[in-house]
C-alpha cells in the first residue's frame, strides 16, 4: 500500500475505532479523503474495528455510495426515479450516456466524469434532476445537461 | 436604510439558480451603492415560484418570482420605485393563494427567516414545546402525544404515542431516539424541506422525545443524497449545543440529551426502520425480523424510538399547543396535518400542508394546476415507489390512511407524482420490480428473487409472449411477495404493479390485464 494511503488509513481508523457503529462514518471519511476505498484497506479496517474482513467487505459492497475504484474528477448522477421519469429522465439518461460514451458505473476515458444512477434527490417538484458533484440541478433537459458539462471545461468530453 | 431581502438557500431554490441570483443581487446592489441586507431563508415550498425573492416593504413581505439572474437589475430598480409594476410581482407572500389556503402547523416557520438563526426560531415560538416538556413528567408527555392522535409520518402510520409508551415502559441501560431522515421515496421532499428550512424544530422534537421516554442520546440518519440538509443540520446541531439545548443540563435543567448526525450511503432500504438500525450499527442495512420491536430491542439492542422527521417535528406543535389543538385537524383516525408533496409532471409543484381529508383531485388540480406539460394527467402515484398508480376514477379518494388502504393504495409519506398521457404503464410496472431488485436487502426470498423474476415476467408480457399465462404468473408472484416478504419493500412492490395492470389494461397486451387483489 502507498505510504500516503497507509497514513490516512491509520489516522481514520484511530478516529473511528471507538465510535459505536463507526464503520459507515469511517468508510465515508476514507472515501472522502482518498476518493475510493482501496481493497488493500479492508484488512486494516477489519483489525482496527475487530470485525472480519468479510464483514467489512460486505458493508462496502452493500451500499451504492462506496466505491472500490477511483472515480472520475467529477461525478454526474442522473435521477432515475419516478418523478423524474414523469418529466423525461429516460431521454436525459440516454443523452448523457451517448454524449459521454459510457454507461452507468463507468468513467470517461480521460478520467473526467463518472456517470451514476441515483434514486431521488428530493428535488421532485422541479424534475428532471441531476447532481454534479455536490450541486443539484433542476429541470435538466439534454440541452441544459450539455451546458452544464460544457461549463466544466475539462470534463465536457464528447 | 438598507433594503431587506429574503432569498431561499434550500436545495430546490439553489437547483433553480438561487445562489447565482443572490450573487447577482449583491453585485448589482454594490454597483448602485444600495445597502442590501440579504437573508438566505428557507423555502416556503412553493417550488414552482423559486427562486422566490421577498422584500420587506411597508411592514409586509412582498414576493417576486421566479427570479432569474437577468431580471436582477430591473428588479432592483423597481424595488426603489414601483414594486407592484414589475412583471414578477406576486404581492404579499402570505396572500399567494397556494400558501394562504394551507393549514401550516409543521411548516408554519418555513421561509420566515434564516433557518440557522436561533433568535428567529425563538421569536416564532420555537422551543415553546420544549419549555413545557421540561416541566412535565415523562408519562404526561407521552400521554399528550397519544391523545393528539399523531401517527408516524414515514409511511406506516403507526401511532406515535404507543411506540413512545413502549419505550418509556421498557427498562434499558441507554435508550435512543433515532430520526429516520432517509427520505428515499421518489416524489417526496418534505423531510428535506423541514431540515433545510426549520432544522431546530426537528432538534426540539427529538429532545422532547428523549425527555418523554428517558433517552439521552439521539441519532439523525440522513441520506447522503441531501448534501445541503447535511450542511444545515451540522450547523444547527452545533448552534443548539452552543446555547445548551443539547448536552448536559438542557437550559439549566437536570435533563440531558446529546444528538449526532449520521449519513447513509445510498441504500433505499435503510428507510425501513430495522434496516436503518443495522446501518447505524455499522452493518449492511439488512431488515430485521420483528419481534422484537425496536421499541423494546432497537439500536444496539436497547429500547429505541424510531420516528420520521415530520413525526418528531409535529411533536413540538402537540406540546406547544396541546393534544386537543392537534387532534382537531384531520378526519377519522388520521389526525393533524399531512404534508403533501406535489411532484413529477405538475405545473405548480411544491409542498401543501393540509388537514387530512382533502382529495387527491383538489390537490393536483387546485394546487397543482394540472400537468407541467399541459397534456392530460393520466396516472398519479401516491406514496413513493411502493405506492399504487391511480387513474382518474380514484382521484376523489380523501387523503387519509384508511381511505387509501380501502382502495388498495397507500398514502405513505405523502408524495404525489403525476404522469401525463404519454406514460407507458407497462414500463412503470416493470420499473417497480426493477427498483425492488436493485434495492432489496436480500434477506428474504420473495423480495430478493421475486423482484428479479418479476422483471423477467413483465418483459415477457411486454414482448407478447403468452401474455395471459405470464400475467397469471405475475399475479401469483405478487401474491407471494405481498404475503411472504419480511418488510414493505417486497410486500408493497406489488401495489404499483397490480394497479398498473388493473387500471391501465390498455398498456398491456390483450389478456394480460389484472385485478387489484
Amino acid at each position: 500500500m502507498d505510504q500516503r494511503i497507509a497514513e490516512v488509513l491509520t489516522a481514520i481508523i484511530a478516529q473511528y475505532r471507538d465510535v459505536p457503529g463507526g464503520l459507515l462514518p469511517l468508510l465515508h471519511a476514507l472515501q472522502e479523503a482518498l476518493g475510493y476505498i482501496p481493497a488493500a484497506a479492508v484488512p486494516a479496517i477489519a483489525r482496527g474495528l475487530q470485525l472480519s474482513r468479510a464483514e467489512v467487505h460486505g458493508v462496502i459492497s452493500f451500499y451504492h455510495d462506496f466505491r472500490s475504484e477511483p472515480a472520475g474528477k467529477h461525478i454526474l448522477q442522473i435521477c432515475r426515479a419516478e418523478a423524474c421519469q414523469a418529466m423525461g429522465s429516460r431521454v436525459l439518461e440516454a443523452h448523457a450516456k451517448q454524449r459521454l460514451g459510457i454507461d452507468y458505473g463507468d468513467t470517461t476515458a480521460d478520467g473526467a466524469i463518472s456517470l451514476e444512477p441515483v434514486y431521488c434527490l428530493g428535488n421532485c417538484a422541479c424534475s428532471p434532476s441531476v447532481r454534479l458533484d455536490d450541486e443539484i440541478h433542476a429541470r435538466v433537459d439534454p440541452a441544459r445537461l450539455d451546458t452544464l458539462l460544457d461549463s466544466l471545461g475539462d470534463g465536457g468530453a464528447r | 436604510m438598507s433594503l431587506r431581502l429574503f432569498l431561499p438557500r434550500d436545495t430546490t431554490a439553489a437547483a433553480l439558480g438561487a445562489d447565482r441570483v443572490a450573487h447577482a443581487l449583491s453585485l448589482e446592489a454594490g454597483r448602485r451603492g444600495l445597502p442590501l441586507d440579504l437573508v438566505r431563508n428557507g423555502s416556503r415550498g412553493l417550488f414552482w415560484l423559486e427562486p422566490l425573492l421577498e422584500v420587506e416593504h411597508g411592514g409586509e413581505r412582498i414576493a417576486f418570482g421566479p427570479v432569474t439572474v437577468d431580471a436582477v437589475p430591473q428588479l432592483l430598480r423597481a424595488l426603489a420605485s414601483e414594486p407592484a409594476g414589475h412583471p414578477l410581482f406576486l404581492g404579499p407572500v402570505g396572500d399567494i393563494p397556494y400558501l394562504r389556503s394551507q393549514q401550516r402547523l409543521t411548516f408554519a416557520r418555513a421561509g420566515e427567516g434564516d433557518p440557522l438563526c436561533l433568535d428567529t426560531y425563538r421569536a416564532l415560538d420555537g422551543f415553546a414545546g420544549l419549555e413545557r416538556a421540561l416541566g412535565m413528567a415523562p408519562q404526561d408527555i407521552v400521554d399528550a402525544v397519544t391523545e393528539s392522535g399523531l401517527r408516524g409520518r414515514g409511511g406506516a402510520a403507526f401511532p406515535a404515542g404507543i411506540k413512545w409508551q413502549t419505550v418509556l415502559d421498557t427498562p434499558g441501560q441507554q435508550k435512543y431516539i433515532v430520526c429516520n431522515a432517509d427520505e428515499g421515496d421518489s416524489g417526496t421532499f418534505a423531510d428535506r424541506l423541514l431540515m433545510e428550512a426549520d432544522p431546530y424544530q426537528l432538534i426540539e422534537g427529538m429532545i422532547i422525545a428523549g425527555l418523554a421516554v428517558g433517552a439521552t442520546l439521539g441519532y439523525i440518519y440522513l441520506r447522503s443524497e441531501y448534501p445541503r440538509a447535511r450542511d444545515i443540520l451540522e450547523q444547527a446541531i452545533a448552534g443548539a449545543r452552543a446555547e445548551r439545548y443539547l448536552g448536559a443540563n438542557i437550559r439549566g435543567s437536570d435533563r440531558s440529551f446529546e444528538l449526532e448526525l449520521r449519513i447513509g450511503a445510498g441504500a433505499y432500504i435503510c428507510g425501513e426502520e430495522t434496516s436503518l438500525l443495522d446501518s447505524l450499527e455499522g452493518k449492511r442495512g439488512m431488515v430485521r425480523a420483528k419481534p422484537p420491536l425496536p421499541a423494546i430491542a432497537g439500536l444496539f439492542g436497547q429500547p429505541t424510538v424510531v420516528n420520521n422527521v415530520l413525526t418528531l417535528a409535529a411533536v413540538t406543535t402537540v406540546l406547544e399547543k396541546g393534544a386537543q389543538f392537534y387532534r382537531d385537524f384531520g378526519v377519522g383516525r388520521s389526525r393533524g396535518t399531512l404534508a403533501v408533496q406535489l411532484a413529477g409532471n405538475i405545473r405548480r409543484g411544491g409542498l401543501v400542508e393540509l388537514a387530512y381529508g382533502a382529495t387527491l383531485r383538489q390537490l393536483v388540480e387546485e394546487y397543482g394546476g394540472g400537468t407541467y406539460s399541459g397534456r392530460p394527467a393520466r396516472a398519479i402515484q401516491v406514496g413513493g415507489p411502493l405506492g399504487a398508480y391511480l387513474p382518474e376514477s380514484q382521484w376523489d379518494t380523501p387523503l387519509d390512511y384508511e381511505a387509501f388502504a380501502g382502495i388498495r393504495a397507500m398514502l405513505g409519506h405523502g408524495g404525489v407524482v403525476v404522469f401525463d398521457d404519454t406514460v407507458d404503464m407497462a414500463r412503470q410496472a416493470r420499473f417497480a420490480m426493477e427498483f425492488c431488485a436493485l434495492e432489496s436487502c436480500g434477506k428474504c426470498t420473495p423480495c430478493r428473487i421475486g423482484s428479479v423474476r418479476g422483471v423477467e415476467v413483465i418483459d415477457r408480457i411486454i414482448a407478447r409472449e403468452e401474455p395471459a399465462k405470464n400475467a397469471a404468473l405475475l399475479r401469483d408472484l405478487c401474491d407471494t411477495m405481498e404475503a411472504g416478504s419480511l418488510c414493505a419493500m417486497g410486500g408493497l412492490t406489488p401495489y404499483p404493479v397490480r394497479s398498473a395492470m388493473a387500471y391501465f389494461p390498455e398498456d398491456f397486451p390483450e389478456g394480460a390485464s389484472g385485478k387489484l387483489s
